[in-house]
């Protein structure tokens, strides 16, 4: 049987409706092999952990550029808990400035990308840690 | 999964529970078998609505206002949304909840993306599967989307009680329409962005096409309704009319007579991967790549290499 493909939900959290970044991700991960489940712009916490519940997904990929990550990624992390969903792997991108990213991986976020990441290293980075829980 | 517990969660309507079946049907093989032999008994319950159409003709919306059109009248719903894998990639990009926020929050309805996978038809392989998870799982609607189709994915037509094909206005003049596999599946015709130009026209062509087909008694004529999804309007009547077709395949007999085409055809369609499941794992790949080579020098054709595999 073959491996199941990785499946990613790509979000944006909160009201800035810049998803460029988010699309190309979404359109990268795709051409790396994934299935990208994009919900795009404008999404409540609730939204984004009843979407990674229902589609069932390896990867939460979340996209912020107006700096209310500090408000709203904790709401996220504690949405996704509440349906049980602790074993998702959590990435980030988006304009996160760099005092902030210690708190967020503390949060449980395993990668956190910047603007200039190639995204060819976000696919790579999401298959190495897809293996490794799966491995596991 | 641990059996008895799972199922009754499932039936629950445990949206987790429900989640990890579509997957372990999506993965098939043995632990796909094992969620169809739990539930299997509990399904039947389900109105199958399958919505189909070209790329870009607002599927997605209209799936989206059906599904909130049956919510105010009660019943639970189910959502598949089937989108294409690429046949490069492997990787598949599933959007068709993006048009579906609305739905958001609400515990009655369940949505999951599927990738075709390599399936053609336009529907995923593992599609009617996941169905009968839904099914079974108490949904008493359950919407099935297909990929952007135009002429010749008609398998959901196969998969659903009631078929709902999505025209838009401009699409192509009326010989497309009758050229059209897809036409001949419709239960309920539907010209979706009804506040375009040319929607008549669009209209007028669908209905000819209709009148053209010869009247047998009790024949059902799909109707052809005006929507404009990204507002609603419409869409009450569509959702009346899935209802009276309900109606008359219950009351014509056809609804029995579907169910039985299907089973036959799922039947068949199972028998068929297993032989050839059984078959291959038989001969070794040497073989295979051997009778290849023939092939290609021209020395053999497919015909006699497959009689050489098989014999």
């Amino acid at each position: 049987m073959a491996e199941r493909p990785i499946r990613v939900l790509v979000a944006k959290p909160g009201l800035d409706g810049h998803d460029r970044g988010a699309k190309v991700v979404a359109r990268a991960l795709r051409d790396a092999g994934m299935e990208v489940i994009y919900t795009g712009i404008r999404q409540t916490p609730e939204m984004i952990a009843e979407a990674a519940s229902q589609e069932d997904v390896d990867v939460v990929g979340l996209s912020i550029l107006s700096g209310a990550h500090r408000d709203l990624f904790p709401r996220i992390v504690e949405q996704l808990k509440q349906r049980q969903l602790d074993d998702v792997i959590l990435v980030c991108g988006g304009i996160i400035p760099d005092e902030d990213i210690p708190a967020i991986k503390q949060m449980g976020f395993a990668g956190v990308f910047g603007p200039g990441t190639s995204t060819q290293d976000i696919a790579a980075f999401i298959r190495a840690q897809v293996a490794q829980k799966r491995g596991a | 999964m641990e059996r008895d517990d799972w199922v009754t969660r499932l039936r629950a309507g445990n949206a987790r529970t429900v989640a990890r079946a579509l997957s372990a049907i999506e993965r098939g093989g043995a632990e796909a078998r094992q969620v169809i032999t739990a539930l299997f008994r509990f399904t039947g319950g389900a109105h199958i609505i399958g919505v189909t159409g070209a790329p870009g003709t607002g599927k997605s919306t209209l799936v989206n206002e059906i599904a909130k059109q049956y919510r105010r009248r009660g019943p639970r719903v189910g959502i598949i949304a089937v989108d294409p894998t690429s046949p490069f990639s492997g990787g598949a990009l599933l959007g068709d909840r993006l048009r579906m926020q609305d739905l958001s929050g609400d515990a009655g309805v369940f949505i999951r993306s599927m990738a075709t996978r390599g399936s053609l038809g336009g529907l995923a392989a593992a599609t009617a599967d996941a169905v009968k998870v839904l099914d079974a799982a108490g949904f008493e609607i359950v919407l099935v989307e297909t990929v952007g189709a135009g002429q010749n994915e008609v398998d959901i037509a196969r998969n659903a009680h009631t078929t709902l094909v999505v025209e838009a206005p401009g699409m192509g003049d009326d010989i497309q329409a009758i050229k059209a596999g897809i036409m001949e599946i419709a239960d309920v015709l539907i010209v979706n962005k009804a506040d375009h130009d040319e929607v008549s026209a669009t209209v007028a062509a669908l209905e000819m096409n209709l009148n053209l087909k010869p009247k047998t008694e009790n024949d059902w004529r799909p109707p052809v309704l005006k929507t404009i999804a990204t507002t609603g309007e419409g869409v009450a009547e569509v959702v009346e009319w899935i209802g009276k077709h309900r109606a008359y395949l219950q009351a014509s007999g056809q609804l029995a007579a579907r169910e039985r085409a299907r089973v036959r055809a799922e039947l068949e369609r199972v028998v068929q991967h297993e032989l050839m499941a059984r078959l291959l794992r038989g001969v070794n790949g040497t073989k295979i790549e051997t009778l290849v080579e023939q092939i290609v020098a021209r020395e053999t054709d497919v015909y006699a290499a497959a009689e050489r595999l098989i014999g």
